[in-house]
């Protein structure tokens, strides 16, 4: 095995952390715009936040294909064990995405059930969000493993702190989806989209500052991590980071640059990200399996690496194409057909 | 023995079995629809006919609806793996994930990132860039079924691996994994499903307009299409099904066994049309047999050996009433297709095919009929592989997660519910515009819209809807 092969695992480590970052930015904001779908205020304004969003969120969703995917190709023993003890969150999300997923299509083909499907599409949002949330605090918490088996039970992941990281992730999406909307819309809309931003800002800020309180403690090991030497370092400059990110998301928000706002909130989930990997690594299911255990052999990863080296460089190509093709504010008559 | 009774890993088999059971009736229908759209804007492109616009119109909308729900039975297909069969996943993994992320990556991005186009770009890209983007959603689905069939044909007949100290199958040869034995036979049987199905749907849709008095040009001229694509696929389709079965043999003598009702091994075997498997007693009973025509199909010969299932050790055979009978329904259907096309051709060839008559009745009555073959053809490969995940190496019973009894069962209720009233409504609102028909599937150009997704054209025509909705 040459010196490459022993860095595969990192390197796939790196591009399912990035996959699953992309998932929650991208599928992020059009979760947001459901969640917000009841306080748009018109039937219009929802229609045209929904248009908005129709060309793109089924490839903002593949993303998170891609991280369940990746995670089943690369990290096998990983996706058995955190897919087992997170049984019943994922299946509610599973469940949760369907409903608003169908919603776009459905909610326009009949007038008597049209508020069904909002209703759809809005708990939907909600509840797959939430149970995003409640996924990530149940796996910071670790689940229990003995032997390559998830020995624990079906509801080992509720907890005060996965309480927390969903309701922060609700807030975090509104954030997203707040600013998609000064980027798409104009009028009516937009000026709520801009009053919510801020007010789903300081939610999130609330809750990372929560969150980044109570992890350390969830786990001995995390505590190390944050407070002992080089850790500290970080985490006296992420809060300092997301101060500045935080204030370029105000800024812009207040001043239609929709668009300066969306990337600060990216780097608000970023540099959440960050510290998440900080907590964890070297481990991919925290405090029992490790990245390296994890790893199936270098015939594999080497294989789908030589696939994700082709056509990564394309999909982005080809996605970021389609964004401009339907770039520009959206008006209500757009996107049917 | 009371249902609550069900081991959780009956439970979990069943979940996976109901999911992907809803699944495949989507990509299935997308693989055909998407072809056909294809087909459809080229010809457009080289005639200039505005019918050819029309009929596109018209099954886009149809298209987009079943886009989605594939999507969304879709995303739940990729998790089951590790949900339920937990052990399977971590095994299997390194083989069968590759293959998955390749899916991923060359085939779901794609379809995704050129449906939006397809679907509300017309007016925003020129005419070559959006025929560019139909050919590539339509390329993405054929992709997507190469990738995933390789997944399932590996593990019915698995090759290029070796065994680590772990116990995981490790690829050894990436070639050999992914055009394992079945694989070519498996993609062709289940392209040519997908096609046949769709024009099965498209030729209902056409008759049952032909019925109404309301067939336009497009509705004649996507009739006379789809009767043709039944004439030409049902034959091939039966030829390779006899191929397939073939292949089986070779690799799984216990399924042949099963579908074909034999308990004992034997030279000169009949075929058995009809009987009633009877496991404990290892003999089927009610048997209406042709002499020797199972070795003749299956060998080539009058006295080729034909495989039986006593044969094999009790904990190694798969349960031969369902194998048997879902064979038998899925190879009743592909000659009543063939049928069809035959019946269809010959009324073409007199001049005869929108005149009213039986016909259109029958095209109605099996409009859904290739789904039905779909799924028993499922069954049939995959309750003919049991006890196996991985055969011959992997068993069911190794595979599956450590869940707990109420889990399972909540899950299985959950999505049972859940689907039924999603995919129940889909296909209602589906049915809803395939009795429209193209004329009320007007061009976009000309109508502003108000709903978002395909809402569409649907609400241009809302007093139709209400009145319809009003008789539901
Ligand atoms: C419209 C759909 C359709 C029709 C008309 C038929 N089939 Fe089929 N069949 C399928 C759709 C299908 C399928 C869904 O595509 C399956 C399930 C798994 C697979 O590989 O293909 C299948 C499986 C399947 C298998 C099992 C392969 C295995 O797993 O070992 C055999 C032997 C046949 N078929 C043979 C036939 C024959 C002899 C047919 C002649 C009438 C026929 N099929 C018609
Ligand atoms: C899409 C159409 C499919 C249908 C209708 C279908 C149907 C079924 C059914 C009925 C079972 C239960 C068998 C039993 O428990 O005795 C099953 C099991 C299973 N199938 Fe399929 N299947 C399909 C495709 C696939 C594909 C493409 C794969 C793999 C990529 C796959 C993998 C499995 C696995 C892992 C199981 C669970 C283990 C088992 O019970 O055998 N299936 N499927
Ligand atoms: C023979 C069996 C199968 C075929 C032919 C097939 C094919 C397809 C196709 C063509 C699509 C695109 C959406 C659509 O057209 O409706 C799709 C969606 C999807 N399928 Fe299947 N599939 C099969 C079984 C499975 C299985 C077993 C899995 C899980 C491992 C799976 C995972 C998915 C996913 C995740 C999507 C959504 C992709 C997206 O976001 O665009 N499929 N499938």
């Amino acid at each position: 095995m040459s010196g490459f092969a022993h860095y595969l695992p990192d390197i796939w480590a790196a591009i399912i952390a990035f996959a699953i970052l992309t998932y929650v930015v991208l599928d992020g904001f059009d979760l947001g715009i459901g969640i917000l779908f009841p306080f748009l205020g018109s039937e219009e304004n929802r229609t045209r936040a929904m248009n908005s969003v129709a060309p793109v969120w089924d490839g903002n969703e593949t993303w998170l294909v891609m991280g369940g995917g990746g995670l089943l190709a690369v990290f096998p023993l990983a996706y058995g064990i955190i897919l087992n003890a997170l049984y019943v969150p994922i299946i509610i999300m599973l469940l949760s995405l369907a409903f608003r997923g169908v919603a776009f299509e459905f909610r326009g083909k009949t007038r008597r059930w049209q508020k069904l499907w909002d209703k759809a599409f809005f708990g939907g949002s909600l509840i797959a969000t939430l149970a995003q949330g409640a996924i990530l605090g149940g796996l910071l918490r670790g689940p229990e493993v003995t032997d390559r088996t998830f020995t624990g039970g079906p509801f080992d992941w509720v907890s005060w702190f996965s309480l927390g990281t969903a309701l922060a992730l609700v807030a975090g999406y509104v954030m997203l989806g707040s600013a998609w909307l000064v980027i798409k819309t104009s009028h009516g809309l937009y000026d709520l989209a801009r009053r919510v931003g801020q007010v789903s800002l300081i939610v999130t800020l609330g809750f990372i500052a929560l969150a980044s309180l109570a992890t350390p403690f969830l786990h001995p090991e995390y505590y190390h991590r944050w407070f002992q030497w080089p850790g500290v370092i970080w985490s006296a400059v992420v809060p300092l980071l997301l101060m500045v990110a935080g204030f370029g998301y105000w800024t812009a928000i207040r001043s239609d640059r929709g668009v300066v706002a969306y990337l600060s909130g990216i780097a608000i989930f970023v540099l959440c990200f960050a510290g998440l990997g900080l907590s964890i690594f070297p481990y991919i299911v925290p405090a029992s399996i490790t990245i390296r255990e994890a790893s199936t052999t270098a015939m594999s990863q080497g294989f789908i690496l030589v696939g994700a080296a082709i056509f990564l460089p394309i999909i982005f190509a080809y996605t970021a194409y389609a964004y401009w093709v339907f770039r520009g504010k959206t008006s209500e008559h757009e996107h049917h057909y | 023995m009371s249902i609550f009774d069900i081991p959780t890993l009956d439970l979990a088999r069943a979940q996976f079995a109901f999911v992907v059971s809803a699944h495949i009736v989507f990509p299935a229908f997308s693989i055909g629809t998407a072809s056909y759209l294809m087909v459809l804007e080229a010809l457009r492109m080289i005639t200039g006919k505005e019918v050819f616009l029309r009929i596109f119109e018209f099954w886009k909308h149809i298209f987009a609806v079943v886009f989605g729900m594939g999507v969304v039975s879709g995303v739940v297909m990729s998790y089951e793996f590790g949900l339920n069969f937990a052990h399977f996943s971590d095994k299997a993994g390194p083989v069968i994930g590759p293959l998955m992320g390749y899916e991923v990556m060359t085939a779901f991005f794609l379809e995704a990132g050129f449906l939006g186009i397809m679907l509300f770009g017309r007016n925003r890209v020129n005419k070559w860039i959006y025929m560019f983007a139909v050919t590539m959603v339509a390329f993405g689905t054929l992709l997507s079924a190469f990738w995933i069939l390789s997944v399932n044909s590996w593990m019915q007949t698995p090759a290029g691996f070796a065994m680590n100290d772990v116990g995981q199958f490790i690829p050894q040869n990436w070639w050999e994994v992914i055009f394992n034995p079945s694989l070519p036979y498996r993609f062709v049987h289940m392209v040519l499903a997908a096609y046949l199905t769709t024009a099965l749907v498209v030729a209902g849709v056409g008759a049952w307009h032909h019925i109404k008095g309301t067939a336009d040009d497009a509705v004649r001229t996507m009739f006379r299409m789809a009767v043709a694509m039944i004439l030409v696929t049902a034959p091939i389709q039966i030829f390779a099904g006899d191929q397939h079965g073939l292949n089986t043999l070779e690799h799984q003598p216990a399924k042949i066994a099963a579908m074909e009702g034999h308990w004992e091994t034997s030279k000169g075997a009949g075929l058995i049309l009809f009987g009633i498997p009877n496991p404990s007693q290892e003999r089927t009973d009610y048997k209406i047999e042709v002499p020797y025509a199972s070795s003749l199909i299956l060998t080539h010969s009058l006295d080729g050996e034909v495989p039986g299932l006593g044969d094999f050790p009790a904990d190694e055979r798969p349960p031969m009433t369902i194998v048997f009978f879902t064979f038998r329904i899925m190879v009743g259907l592909g000659f009543a297709f063939a049928a069809i096309g035959l019946w269809g051709g010959w009324l073409m060839w007199r001049k005869r095919l929108h005149e009213p008559g039986l016909f259109h009745k029958v095209a109605l009555v099996f409009a859904p009929g290739g789904f039905l073959a779909i799924i028993m053809g499922w069954f049939t490969t995959e309750f003919g592989r049991q006890p196996y995940t991985v055969y011959g190496h992997f068993t069911t019973a190794e595979s599956v997660s450590n869940l707990s009894h109420g889990a399972a069962w909540a899950a299985l209720i959950g999505f049972v519910v859940v689907y039924a009233f999603l995919f129940g409504s889909g296909t209602f609102y589906l049915l809803r515009l395939m009795r429209r028909g193209p004329e009320s599937a007007e061009p976009v150009e000309n109508t502003p819209q108000r709903a978002g997704g395909v809402a569409g054209a649907m609400l241009a025509n809302d007093v139709t809807t209400e009145k319809e909705e009003a008789h539901v």
